[in-house]
């Protein structure tokens, strides 16, 4: 059952196959075999169970509230969940409560989903690699993979080594593998640079990113207010459209949220791509660019083309200088919004109290690492009085730029972008953590964080496996508002690839009876 | 016909003449025909200290400054793009009226609920020491002691 999709197991609920409390049981189940993933902070088994037992009670009535009723999500833990400590992985929130849920959460939890737990992350989701939490990082489930234990050719004394684990990617890397791992059918990412759909790829899952504004903010901690964005990770385009189904819509504590009619995100079954435009962005095409994931990009394109979509290169002119606009906007922002960290109200709080400010200055030197304090001190330079103009402001200006070479190609006729997500599969975390967080960062976020400047949305969709068999996934980015055409081609794409699904069966041992008759009988059919 | 270009675009060593450097280490840049490499200029020792005052967060090693440094380096990519004429943009909604709620008040009255997240508390306050009281000027050595 864990192995079928969020909508499959709907109608598995509805129809009284399986009841809600079987199937949190064996989440919680499989969350205990996959620890050492270290992909939640929090297992919240107590409250998991209790809204189980709801749900059945529901589900007995014919009262179901939709289709996300006894499902089991995750939520990453820079969502505030009431009664649920909230860390964002660092010191300065362990133990903090929050008193509220966020709105996206709420929107879960009043469709009747099921909290399984808080998930890992980068601290304060500065990272592409979630290795930098508190929590320790996160391990890719692809790691334990039949299919990269066997290109691996593992030497056999060597098989209880687990020196050369891979990461999941960030800063939403706890709830891609958690995903990945079955342990959940839907989890709640963040994206502010890419951190949805850059471990989206390194995992084998969707990440779809919502166009700003299309999904409140309120609950989530911000890093970047302007380029925030509630990420949904699942394991097939359909269930994302599902959550996003519930997920969007104004509200009335997030101004951000455009007050627009929610359409509908029910996906049609694309047949005909013949009226589609599929635009290449040319400059995407960098030196660092793996040569696997450039012959898939190149492959994917093709696929449209032999299907009779126009596929055309398209020029970004300002790419070059996305990810370092990014950089200065980023820091400032978190700059800004790490000032609420004083240890007065909530958080992490020192022993001085010789001063207010001695008080907020070693209480900020405890609670944060060294990733975010560099951060916010970066970005206070850049906020200097002598900086502003020259590096604020500028990049501001830079970011109109970006966001125009977007408009300028969507107006010329193109309907969806198609270009890699990330420069490589998966690394392992000896390889990763031999470069600083910054320089990791701007390479894990360079094709992504472009579409947060411009506030579109975008999909991660998982393609083909690399020949050392890891999960490479591919992008694509739609018109601002236009979530529901961009995936409907995501979908279309991944019926087409057909991409394997994960096999886990060996570190899972007896759990291998879950997945009995749901492999042969799981499929994309829609 | 696409193919021929996608063939000429995705197979070309370096993608044509647009090499993109992203190799942030540094402010290195690759043989793309970026400009020259900007000077790393030293962030002097007074801005430091501002910097640590403002943020309330201190810099604690020689790295971290080190750090900075570089990221200063790397932003500096900036100076070649052409801004005349262009507005800075703050948000990608800019074209849109913020929403604004009714002033009517519909929850609160959670004090308690708050307070209960604070180390320090008395009665319905927040308990801070005093203010008013600047931090102490640190010169350079002690700068970079802290560990």
């Amino acid at each position: 059952m864990l192995g079928r999709t969020l909508r499959e197991v709907s109608v598995a609920l509805k129809q009284g196959q399986i009841t809600p409390t079987e199937l949190c049981q064996e989440c919680l189940s499989l969350i205990k075999k996959t620890k050492f993933l270290n992909a939640y902070i929090t297992v919240s088994e107590e409250v998991a169970l209790k809204q189980a037992e709801e749900s059945e009670e529901r589900y007995k009535k014919g009262h179901s509230l939709g289709e996300l009723d006894g499902i089991p999500v995750a939520v990453k833990d820079n969502f505030s969940t009431t009664g649920i400590k909230t860390t964002c992985a660092s010191n300065m929130l362990k133990g903090y409560v929050p008193p509220y849920n966020a709105t996206v959460v709420q929107k879960l939890l009043d469709q009747g989903a099921l909290l399984m737990g808080k998930t890992n992350l980068d601290e304060f989701a500065m990272g592409s690699g979630s290795t930098d939490g508190v929590f320790g990082p996160v391990k890719n489930p692809w790691s334990y993979s039949k299919q990269y234990r066997e290109k691996k050719k593992q030497k056999p004394h060597g098989e209880n080594e687990d020196t050369n684990w891979l990461i999941t990617g960030g800063s939403s890397g706890g709830s891609a593998a958690a995903v990945s791992a079955f342990t959940c059918f839907a989890a709640l990412g963040s994206d502010t640079g890419g951190s949805t759909r850059n471990p989206a790829a390194l995992c084998g899952v969707v990440g779809l990113k919502p166009t700003y504004g299309l999904v409140s903010r309120h609950g989530l901690i911000p890093l970047v207010n302007s380029m925030d964005v509630p990420g949904i990770l699942t394991r097939c385009v359909d269930d994302a459209a599902t959550v996003l189904g519930v997920l969007a819509g104004h509200d009335c504590k997030d101004s951000t949220t455009v007050q627009d009619p929610v359409k509908s995100f029910i996906l049609p079954s694309l047949t005909d791509v013949s009226k589609l435009c599929i635009g290449i962005p040319k400059e995407y095409l960098v030196p660092e660019l793996s040569s696997e994931v450039q012959s898939l990009w190149s492959k994917a394109a093709k696929l449209f083309e032999s299907e009779g979509a126009k596929v055309i290169e398209v020029s970004l002119p300002h790419t070059s200088y996305s990810i370092v606009c990014y950089h200065v906007l980023c820091t400032s922002e978190v700059a800004s919004n790490m000032a609420r960290f004083d240890g007065l109200e909530y958080g992490h709080r020192c022993d001085i109290n010789v001063s207010t400010e001695a008080m907020y200055a070693a209480t900020r030197r405890e609670g944060f690492n060294d990733v975010v304090r560099g951060r916010i001190l970066s970005g206070n330079f850049f906020l200097l009085k002598e900086n502003y103009e020259n590096y604020f402001i500028k990049a501001q200006k830079v970011r109109r730029l970006i966001a125009n070479d977007f408009v300028n190609v969507f107006n010329s006729g193109v309907d969806v972008l198609l270009t890699p997500t990330t420069l490589s599969e998966a690394v392992p975390y000896v390889e990763f953590i031999k470069e600083d967080n910054r320089t990791r960062s701007a390479q894990g976020d360079i094709f992504t964080q472009a579409v947060n400047m411009a506030g579109l949305p975008a999909v991660s969709v998982p393609m083909a496996l690399s020949n050392q068999g890891l999960p490479i996934g591919l992008q694509f980015i739609g018109r601002a508002f236009c979530d529901q055409q961009l995936l409907t081609v995501a979908k279309w794409f991944e019926k087409q690839v057909q991409f394997p699904i994960i096999q886990l069966q060996e570190i899972m041992g007896d759990c291998s009876s879950v997945f009995e008759n749901d492999l042969a009988s799981v499929s994309l059919k829609q | 016909m696409w193919a021929r270009a996608a063939r000429r675009v995705l197979r070309a060593p370096g993608g044509g003449g647009r090499g993109f450097a992203s190799k942030a280490g540094g402010g290195g840049v690759s043989a793309g025909g970026e400009a020259a490499p900007q000077e790393r200029g030293r962030v002097p020792g007074d801005v430091i200290e501002h910097l640590e005052r403002l943020a309330l967060v201190d810099f604690g090693s020689r790295e971290a400054v080190a750090r900075l440094e570089k990221a200063v380096a790397f932003a500096d990519r900036l100076r070649a793009v052409d801004t005349d004429g262009v507005q800075p943009m703050e948000s990608v909604l800019e074209d849109r009226c913020l929403y604004l709620r009714p002033d009517n008040v519909v929850e609160g009255n959670c004090a308690e609920e708050l307070l209960q997240n604070a180390h320090r508390v008395m009665e319905e306050y927040f308990v801070a020491p005093p203010g008013n009281i600047t931090l102490p000027k640190l010169d350079e050595q002690e700068l970079f002691s802290k560990s």
